[in-house]
């Protein structure tokens, strides 16, 4: 049977930096697909490729049998492709309903250069949304507006909208719940039924045992292989992105004299409802982790913790002193100081158009100052040493940063706070959206600033994680830490029934 | 069940969205009626007319200026369109009906032509907004300057008196274009696919390419009809002064007073938010401001620094929801 | 080891791009010197260049703060009459003997170093957008002006400080003024690339957000280059008023242009984050060169104004360009 899709010898080069090589990738009718790699691997690149976005250098593109060029979004969206970015395509300042009509709305009296009919345009946003079932979802509420999650599903609406032939999904569910998945799932499995093509690509290993129907892995911009959904291990599976075998192994945690006075401790911390009476203690070199489910107020505690909110209540102290928190700056303590590893990297931990250098050196720059100038050598020596620790890899430090790939953006930004060698870290879902291999690293460096006595304080969404480096995980519920577990009450299974507020195993502190 | 709780939801979404416009009406509602109460010949039909003629200008211009920077953008040759066709206005708005009516033909196009030239420079040319406009208005004051070398012109005095005159005594015939222009022009393009996507452009212009929307020929679009708005601008004050000036400080006044009054009126310099009628509210403030100093007798020496500490005070209104934000790092784009 | 990634058009290798601008205005500058030495053969005399080295010095001390303003992705609107409250603030102190003539200069300096704090507090406090409240205090420093001078133009005189500074050649024959710019730009070179500040300035130009959250300070950055910005216009109406002895009603209203249009030629980013001062000053030189051969070829008025505006679109077209949308 001719697949629906096939894309053959896609090659893509930025600068130096070869994107894609030769890739390939065939769909068929009514199969979900999946597209796995490493960062860097190529996957978004290729997706892009297909959705218009990119023009490849090299390559050729059959849609049902017939070759097909594709010069912009809009040509792949008359083409009956559409996709589904992590950048989301949604306009802020527009309503759902202008959202999901804005490519082809319906228009008075059908004709084709008239005015939008607003009443049919509204009817057909409450059709898709209720399709994804996103009905709570108000058609006129301006999309800047709406949580992360909502937009997510108002962009997935968007999508099933267009009635495609194909649709691509680039960690499209990344920031939705556990509900809200299962909706989307459920709708996806409908559409193939139905004979559609969907392409994803996912890092979450269950969510493509669930979903896929066949496999494609890519590495450095090269296909490896094609397979049936099942017919390979994870193991098999993460060699072959790999390109070596790989297990995961977090570095073992060590027990902490219960004596010491604690580095960071906070005490009733509460904050514009948000937060309600937040109290605990991290000891130098101990890992605490926040778990829960996402939006229960986890990261607005980091950000309190950093001085980015307003109208903070509650004590913080430092090494037992009270401090306020007023600003970012204020974070900067003697003895060490508060280091935030922000949510967003590429907007909120990296200028993007400036060179790796000078990311690095930022936050520390005042470090380097002699006479009110910058001493140049110094400052190289510092980069110098931080990029070989971290193992950053760069093909041009000189080079914008936005050039490296997303785990070599993270060690950026983890280098820019390290050169200003802080005592407490906090970090905001490090790992997500970042390969295999450079998350080892990045778990082997938690471990070994911990031993160096640095207190962290680490939210992330992977259940894996949070059992593999923390010594003990804040469960958070609405606002409030409503247990603490540690030792052998640290399993997935409590950490689930913990962030629903259920009764967990014992050996949990209540 | 839901599709009925959200449509009770439906007027305050509409509120919402509607904020700006509303306010810059209510603000000028306010202080036009002070206006009236307090001048000696109170809300006579001359006095109405005035204070249309000086408005409508200003709206016209600010109009202008709306399109461009609900794309994002900006337009800083406004004012010197506007100048411009005063100029070309009083060349060729004279003699016959037939005459003038081909005379007002081509002083539109020419503001047609002026939009064009700037959406090629913008759009294709994918020069920044805010130095092309700058240059093209420079130019489209030299053109003006060669037209009219020093102020002068023969006008059709019975079409410039109709023009700024007021329909049975009433309604200032300004206000009725103004009102034309938004019917006619504003609510439709509004409406449209690409009026929409010059909205969708100022939002996110990221989002709207990846959306597939038709994000040069929106702003294109934006810039041509800017050049339309500001012709009529310059028509009109043919029409009131009978005369062309190519006055390059007046032009600059306008282009400045156009953003003040788009941001009064509650459009968002950044793009993808606001509307020409709220801007068009804004601009009669601006004005209505303008009047108030004089009727309260304020020394006309002090109106400029007033104009100035009140302009001040007006675009940092918006700074009052600033205390409402709890994440200061919300504050930083 | 493949990197991810989209394609960073003009942004890959931002040195590769500077340069390129720089080359193409000193390349423009070339130009001009060409056309204008075939025009008139004294053009290209030492006497006459320096004379355009002088007029230029005005317009480069403003270009000067406009920069930074620039590079920190803002715009600074209350150039014109900043730049006349210099010259009639320093003209009005001049009047008075003694000691407050003697600091006149500092004078008039300090208070455009207030309108421009004024300016920092808007932009980064109130967050008002910088072209909008700019705008504003534009229209407030006219209003004082005009109460200030009753509306007639200014009688005071400048003082022989000033005259010196903005007409004299005192060293080497080279006018004060091109020294004065010279010291200015020195400056601004070392803060922009040596300094902590400098590198802040660049950073929040290309992401504020990341800025606020790497403890950059921003607000005080912003306020200081609005302060820099306003001291600068306030200097230029200073020299300008000794350069003709007194002040005048809205002797700044010239110099918005050619600021931005200076700073634009000279590869800095209207957007921010980008930009050499070398540049503002190839671009500062260019502007200038063009003003005049426009003025000896002696055109009419108008179609110099033409002329002007259209070789700025030019000159853009040919390095101003922004990225392509597709990669």
């Amino acid at each position: 049977m001719t697949p629906l899709l096939r894309m053959e010898g896609i090659s893509k080069r930025y600068g130096g930096v070869r994107a894609l090589e030769g890739a390939r990738l065939a769909c068929a009718r009514g199969r979900i697909h999946a597209v796995l790699g490493e960062n860097g691997a190529g996957k978004s690149t290729l997706l892009k490729v297909l959705a218009g976005v990119v023009r490849p250098d090299a390559g050729t593109l059959e849609l049902e049998g017939k070759p097909i060029v594709l010069p912009s979004p809009a040509a792949a969206s008359r083409a009956g492709i559409v996709s589904v970015f992590q950048e989301l395509s949604l306009l802020p300042d527009l309503t759902v309903a202008d959202n999901i009509g804005i490519v082809d709305p319906p228009r008075i009296w059908g004709l084709r250069w008239g005015l939008i009919d607003q009443r049919a345009q509204r009817r057909r946003a409450e059709a898709a949304l209720a399709r994804v079932g996103a009905e709570d979802i108000h058609p006129l509420a301006p999309v800047r507006d709406l949580p992360l999650s909502r937009r997510q599903m108002v962009e997935i609406a968007k999508a099933l909208a267009r009635n495609p032939k194909i649709l691509l999904l680039d960690e499209a569910t990344s920031a939705l719940t556990a509900s809200d998945v299962a909706k989307v799932f459920r709708v996806l499995r409908q559409l193939r039924d139905d004979g559609l093509a969907i392409v994803f690509i996912s890092h979450r290993m269950p969510e493509i045992a669930e979903l896929a129907d066949d496999c494609s892995v890519y590495r450095n911009g090269k296909h490896v292989a094609s397979f049936v959904a099942g017919t390979r291990t994870d193991a098999e599976i993460i060699e072959m992105m790999i390109g070596r075998e790989h297990t995961s192994v977090f570095p073992p945690r060590p027990t902490h004299p219960p004596s010491e006075p604690p580095a960071l401790k906070v005490t009733n911390l509460s904050w514009a409802g948000r937060l309600r009476n937040i109290d605990f203690a991290i000891r130098p070199g101990e890992v605490v982790g926040l778990g829960g489910l996402d939006g229960q107020g986890q990261r607005d505690l980091l950000l309190a913790l950093f001085g980015a909110l307003t109208g903070v209540r509650g004590t913080i102290e430092v090494n037992g002193t009270p401090v306020t928190l007023s600003s970012p700056e204020r974070t900067n303590l003697r003895g060490g100081g508060i280091a935030l590893i922000p949510e967003d990297r590429k907007t909120e931990g990296l200028m993007l158009p400036m060179s790796v250098r000078d990311n690095l050196s930022f936050a520390a720059i005042d470090r380097f100052r002699r006479f009110g100038l910058i001493d140049r050598a110094a400052e190289d020596t510092a980069i110098a040493s931080m990029i070989r620790l971290l193992g950053i890899r760069a093909d041009g430090l000189d080079g914008p940063v936005a050039a490296l790939s997303g785990g070599n953006q993270q060690k950026v930004v983890i280098g820019k706070w390290l050169m200003t060698r802080p005592q407490i870290i906090l970090l905001n879902d490090p790992t997500r959206g970042i390969d295999v291999g450079t998350k080892q690293e990045l778990y082997q460096l938690l471990h070994t600033l911990a031993a160096d006595r640095a207190a962290l304080l680490f939210y992330s969404t992977d259940y894996a994680e949070l059992i593999g480096c923390c010594d003990r995980v804040l469960i958070f519920y609405d606002g409030a830490i409503v247990r603490v577990l540690e030792g052998d009450a640290l399993t997935e299974h409590n950490l689930v029934a913990g962030a629903h507020n259920l009764a967990t195993v014992p050996g949990a502190a209540p | 069940m839901t599709a009925a709780r959200l449509r009770s939801q439906d007027f305050r979404y509409w509120l919402a969205s509607h904020r700006g416009p509303l306010f810059a009406a209510a603000l000028f509602v306010a202080m036009f009626a002070l206006f009236v109460t307090k001048h000696p010949a109170g809300a006579s039909a001359n006095v109405l007319n005035t204070a249309a003629n000086k408005g409508a200008l200003l709206a016209f211009v600010a109009m202008a200026q709306t399109l461009p920077v609900l794309t994002g953008g900006l337009d800083l040759s406004v004012g010197s369109v506007f100048v411009m066709t005063n100029c070309l206005a009083s060349t060729l708005i004279a003699g016959t009906p037939g005459q003038v009516a081909l005379g007002v033909a081509i002083v539109l196009a020419s503001g047609l032509v002026c939009g064009v030239l700037n959406g090629l420079v913008v759009v294709f040319g994918r020069l920044q907004p805010i130095i092309a406009t700058l240059a093209t208005g420079a130019m489209y004051g030299g053109v003006a300057l060669w037209l009219r070398p020093a102020p002068g012109g023969d006008v059709n005095e019975d079409f410039a008196d109709f023009m700024t005159g007021s329909l049975h005594d009433v309604v200032p015939f300004s206000i009725v274009v103004l009102a034309g222009a938004v019917v006619v022009i504003w609510l439709p393009y509004r409406r449209s696919v690409l009026g929409r996507a010059a909205y969708a452009v100022g939002s996110s212009e990221q989002a709207a390419y990846m959306s597939g929307v038709p994000v040069a020929r929106a702003k294109f679009l934006a810039y041509v009809l800017a050049g339309l708005f500001a012709a009529i601008a310059g028509l009109l004050l043919t029409c009131l002064t009978y005369s062309g000036e190519a006055n390059a400080l007046l032009g600059g006044s306008y282009t400045l007073n156009s953003i003040a009054a788009v941001v009064v009126g509650g459009t968002s310099l950044y793009g993808g938010s606001g509307g020409a009628i709220g801007t068009i509210f804004g601009a009669f403030a601006l004005r209505t401001i303008g009047d108030l100093l004089f009727v309260f007798d304020i020394d006309p020496l002090s109106q400029p620094l007033f104009l100035g500490v009140v302009l001040l005070i007006a675009v940092s209104l918006g700074s009052f929801r600033l205390l409402k934000v709890k994440k200061r790092v919300d504050l930083y784009r | 080891m493949s990197t991810a990634g989209a394609r960073f058009g003009r942004l890959a290798g931002p040195f590769r791009r500077i340069d390129r601008a720089l080359l193409a205005a000193i390349g423009c500058i070339v130009v001009l010197l060409i056309a204008g030495a075939l025009y008139d053969r004294n053009f290209l005399s030492p006497d006459y260049l320096l004379q355009q080295l002088q007029v230029a010095s005005f317009l480069g001390v403003i270009a000067t703060g406009v920069m930074l303003v620039v590079l920190l992705g803002h715009i600074d609107l209350s150039i014109p009459w900043v730049v006349t409250l210099g010259g009639m603030m320093s003209t009005a102190a001049a009047g008075h003997a003694g000691l407050a003539g003697s600091l006149a200069i500092p004078f008039a300096v300090a208070c455009g170093l207030g309108i421009g704090i004024v300016n920092g507090i808007g932009v980064a406090y109130l967050r008002v957008p910088s072209m909008i409240f700019t705008l504003a205090t534009n229209a407030i420093a006219q209003g004082l002006m005009i109460v200030h001078t009753s509306g007639f133009a200014p009688e005071d005189h400048a003082t022989p400080t000033m005259h010196l500074l903005a007409v004299e050649r005192s060293i080497l024959g080279i006018p004060n003024a091109v020294w004065v710019w010279a010291a200015l730009g020195a400056g601004a070179v070392v803060l922009l690339r040596r300094t902590p500040f400098g590198r802040r300035v660049y950073a929040i130009g290309n992401s504020e957000r990341a800025v606020f959250l790497s403890r950059g300070n921003v607000r005080r950055v912003v306020v200081a280059c609005f302060a820099i910005a306003g001291a600068c216009s306030a200097f230029a109406g200073v020299l300008l008023a000794g350069y003709s002895t007194k002040a005048y009603q809205a002797m700044g209203d010239p110099y918005v242009l050619p600021a931005i249009a200076a700073v634009v030629l000279g590869g800095t980013s209207i957007l921010g984050g980008r930009g050499s001062y070398l540049g503002t000053v190839a671009g500062v030189v260019l502007v200038t060169l063009l003003q005049s051969i426009l003025s000896i070829v002696q055109m009419p008025e108008a179609g110099r104004q033409v002329i002007y505006g259209a070789v700025i679109i030019v000159m853009l077209l040919v390095y101003g360009r922004g990225p392509k949308v597709v990669s």
